[in-house]
């Protein structure tokens, strides 16, 4: 018998947060067939094992995360429900892996249909095309009735925030190719909207907290760029964290309100040296590098305070701080092994200056991919990685343990052990982020509410109903 | 609860941070390390660049 009883929410120290990652893949079959095989097809053959096993390709693994294939043929990956920096970046990089996993199978079915071919998986986020896919992430947020102006008060945030979380890349136009921060930057068409395909803001409204909607929202923010080196997502997600964290509290923030979003978010991505400026509605000017500097001020002002003072705070502050100031000093070699911007700048100007070509060549689009590309064998990062080229924040051990197990602190955990359980018994079930059922059996599902809970004894008596045939 | 040394700090742990950032290697040495791995790739990645290039086009996501 599932006891019916919801227990109430817990009472959460205001420091604690849920964060997600969600990341859609850019998905490449390299082959010399004959005929053409669409993306598609090719999801539909990378996807087989899962939907053998699942009886779908939208799926909960064991780990609690979330595999599924998205608009465009995107194979995507949403992490569980993690309350550290350090869990959510073990979960994203066995997404990484997970996602890897499933490519020689894929090639194999590939074959059987008479393609030869290699399948690639990029963690990045546009095509040779131009069409841009994302990484969302996701802050739960305490509700409040001014969401909007509050979702807002991030903006000048985020679109300053690349020239130390972006990832980099090589921007052709017609005029000559250039280096810019952020790949993403020329797809955000608003600040805040409820659409995601159609206008692609940088905050997105949908009001879907997956959670007790009286209590939380989910602060939705789609528009940074997918990061391969751990200290970059470290201090993509732990800034915005710390900067949310000064909102919520209701404390004044520094008035650095932007003129024009869309013109801005362009012109810091595609300025290198950190000196076009934005314009604020109070008719200031600012530089990237000042806006970021300010926030900056603003968390050190409430260190102790508001943001209690940790060995993860002040590691994402150092690194915050040097990657500002490698853009205002234009030293990149303090963050060339720790911020995707920079590695990959001094990776593709080494090789450009070994091909002795210019920047628009083919071959650096190239070996732009393989740094995006999660195979350890054909991609580059790995390799960068194994050769001390980017710093490392997780052990390897988590990662490899994060690819079948959920979180402990969170609700993961009890879907987790519920999707382990029911894969065991052989029992039908549905699961997503908020509802737990056994197929069939009526009265068997359990609604979770609370995401910082982690234990429930209505999941106990679903896991034993599990056990009893 | 750490136990404390006489000097009232907790006592490290025996296992070495694992997040603790490594020391940052010689500029020269991680520009050799750099090089060699390039040198390593180059010849893969110059195979038909351009067309493997132009092959990656997906439809976009959100």
């Amino acid at each position: 018998m599932i006891p019916t009883d919801i227990p109430p929410p817990l009472e959460v120290d205001p420091a604690r947060r849920i964060f997600g990652l969600e990341t859609e893949f850019g998905l490449h079959l390299d082959s010399a067939a004959s005929r053409a095989v669409t993306p598609e097809e090719v999801a539909g053959h990378l996807f087989h094992s899962v939907v053998q096993w699942g009886r779908s390709s939208n799926v909960f693994l064991t780990n609690a995360s979330r595999l599924y294939i998205d608009v465009g043929a995107h194979p995507e990956y949403a992490t569980a429900e993690c309350d550290t920096l350090t869990d959510l970046i073990a979960m994203d990089k066995a997404g990484e892996r997970i996602v890897q996993d499933l490519v020689a199978g894929g090639e194999e079915r590939l074959r059987a249909a008479g393609v030869e071919g290699e399948i690639h998986l990029y963690k990045n986020n546009t095509d040779s095309a131009g069409n841009s896919y994302g990484c969302h992430e996701n802050y739960l947020v305490r509700r409040r009735a001014d969401f909007k102006a509050f979702a807002s008060a991030l903006l000048p945030f985020l679109v300053t925030r690349q020239i130390v979380t972006g990832a980099g890349t090589i921007t052709r136009t017609p005029q000559g190719a250039h280096y810019s921060f952020s790949p993403r930057a020329d797809h955000m068409w608003e600040g805040l909207s409820s659409a995601t395909t159609r206008s692609r803001p940088m905050i997105n409204t949908r009001d879907e907290p997956h959670a007790n909607a009286e209590l939380y929202r989910r602060m939705h923010v789609i528009v940074g760029d997918s990061t391969m080196a751990e200290p970059t997502t470290l201090v993509k997600v732990g800034a915005t964290d710390l900067i949310l964290r000064i909102m919520e509290a209701r404390a004044i923030l520094p008035e650095l309100t932007l003129a024009r979003e869309m013109q801005a978010i362009r012109d810091v991505a595609h300025d290198l040296t950190g000196t076009a400026t934005v314009e604020l509605v109070d008719g200031r000017r600012l530089t990237a590098v000042e806006v970021q500097q300010t926030y900056i001020e603003l968390v050190r002002s409430h260190l102790g305070g508001v943001i209690e003072r940790t060995e993860e705070v002040d590691r994402i502050l150092d690194l915050w701080q040097r990657g500002v100031d490698a853009v205002r000093t234009q030293d990149f070699s303090g963050v060339e092994t720790e911020l995707d911007w920079a590695i990959k700048h001094r990776l593709l100007m080494r090789y450009q200056e070994r091909l002795g070509c210019t920047l628009d060549d083919p071959r650096l689009a190239r070996l732009e991919l393989a740094f995006h590309d999660v195979s350890p064998e054909r991609g580059l990062f790995a390799k960068l990685q194994a050769q001390g080229l980017v710093r490392r924040i997780v052990p390897e051990e988590a990662i490899v343990r994060a690819m079948t197990q959920a979180p402990s602190t969170t609700r993961a955990h009890l879907r987790g052990e519920f999707v382990s359980k029911a894969l065991e018994s052989g029992r039908d079930f549905t699961v997503d982020w908020v509802h737990l059922k056994i197929a069939g059996a009526s009265g068997t599902t359990v609604l979770l509410k609370d995401p910082f809970r982690s234990e429930d004894a209505r999941v106990d008596a679903l896991l034993d109903a599990l056990a009893t045939p | 609860m750490a136990q404390l040394n006489a000097q009232g700090q907790p006592y490290e742990d025996e296992t070495p941070e694992p997040d603790a950032p490594a020391p940052a290697p010689a500029a020269q040495a991680s520009g050799d390390a750099l090089d060699d791995l390039l040198a390593e790739i180059d010849g893969s990645l110059q195979v038909n660049a351009e067309q493997f290039v132009r092959s990656f086009v997906q439809k976009g996501g959100q």
